[in-house]
């Protein structure tokens, strides 16, 4: 439990350290994540401990973004002011994007609808 | 009286113990509720606090003195995806070229559309930043918002309310295109509305909630990467 906490503790420092190095604006996190990612192909399995630190932390990932999403109270100006911009802008975004992936999705797998 | 309410709020497990307490309520509600995505603990848990510390006359930096704690473990938790995404490496490799190009096109539209349209409706620059990853998990779409300048907690919000969208305006999608296939359905979710989109798409079956846990992933971490070019391109 705690080698696999700190497998991914130090997962995020290098990450943050290539992302310090090269200067580029991406999360160090996620480049953490595909330097874990990276090893667990090499390593060809998940070890035990690192299974068990990862399962209990993305079980309550919820609860950890709740503080984040408590910082919307400083935002409810923001969000008065402009809220029919967010409304319409996330709307035709999801709709847009949801539209475009299922037709993607649906070109490339031709053969496979035609089975079904 | 007022004093001790006052030391009491300067002492930092009090937010712990409301912010736990409170998602626990919350996730008992969502339960009951039938894991409905509009009673979304993480929506009603937000809510529940932001409105004790109205009451309690309390600044958010207050309330962080204690719910860092909790913020600090996102980190680790977005690195922890990698297993999730590992245990689907099969599933990529047999499928790479339709996921990846649904991933990758899937992000790139998400992120220009939402930027395009916030132009058009003459948003801040922030606030653009802050829309820019709004179909991204919140792990790390809370990361992409600090990393690239937006405001966190509000993109935060904006990838909560996306995701509500994104589950209303699915079966429309489905219909319109005659999507009939449960893997299709699941990733189509997963890209657009990210970890709400996935917990829906788990009630077409596991197949589906399986693509969709995938298709977060992997859009995810796509738009990670090429955010900073989109937004520089168009901002």
């Amino acid at each position: 439990m705690v080698q696999g906490f700190l497998v991914l503790l130090l997962c995020q420092l290098l990450g943050e350290a290539v992302v310090i190095y090269f200067d580029v604006p991406i999360p160090g996190a996620v480049v953490g994540m595909v330097l874990l990612l990276i090893g667990l192909i090499i390593l060809g399995r998940v070890p035990e401990g690192l299974e068990k630190s990862s399962v209990g932390l993305l079980s309550v990932l919820p609860l950890l973004l709740v503080p984040a999403g408590v910082g919307l109270m400083d935002y409810f100006g923001v969000l008065s002011e402009n809220w029919l911009a967010f409304l319409v802008v996330l709307f035709v975004s999801t709709l847009v994007t949801m539209l475009v992936v299922g037709v993607i999705l649906k070109m490339v797998s031709q053969e496979k609808e035609v089975e079904d | 009286m007022s004093d001790f309410v006052a030391e009491l709020k300067a002492i930092p497990v009090l937010w712990l113990v409301v912010t736990l307490a409170v998602y626990l309520v919350a996730s008992w509600l969502n339960v009951k509720a039938g894991k409905t995505p509009f009673l979304h603990p993480v929506l009603v848990s937000l809510s529940v606090i932001i409105a004790i510390l109205l009451m309690l006359d309390t600044d958010y930096e207050t309330y962080m003195e204690g719910g860092r704690y909790i913020h600090m473990l996102l980190g680790p938790a977005v690195v922890a995806l990698a297993i999730p995404l590992y245990k689907n490496l099969d599933t990529v490799r047999r499928l790479f070229v339709p996921l990846v190009l649904g991933a990758g096109f899937g992000a790139v539209v998400a992120a220009v559309t939402a930027v395009g349209v916030g132009i058009w409706f003459g948003l801040d620059h922030q606030i653009l930043l802050s829309l820019a990853p709004k179909s991204v998990t919140s792990p790390i779409a809370i990361a992409i918002a600090e990393r690239i300048g937006g405001f966190p907690s509000l993109a935060a919000g904006l990838v909560l309310i996306t995701g509500a969208i994104g589950c209303l305006v699915a079966p429309l999608v489905y219909r319109v295109l005659g999507i009939t296939d449960q893997s299709v359905k699941g990733f189509v979710l997963g890209v657009g509305a990210h970890a709400m989109g996935t917990a829906y798409a788990f009630e077409y079956g596991v197949v589906a909630g399986a693509f969709g846990g995938l298709a977060m992933g992997m859009t995810g971490t796509i738009t990670a990467f090429i955010l900073p070019v989109i937004t520089a391109l168009m901002i």
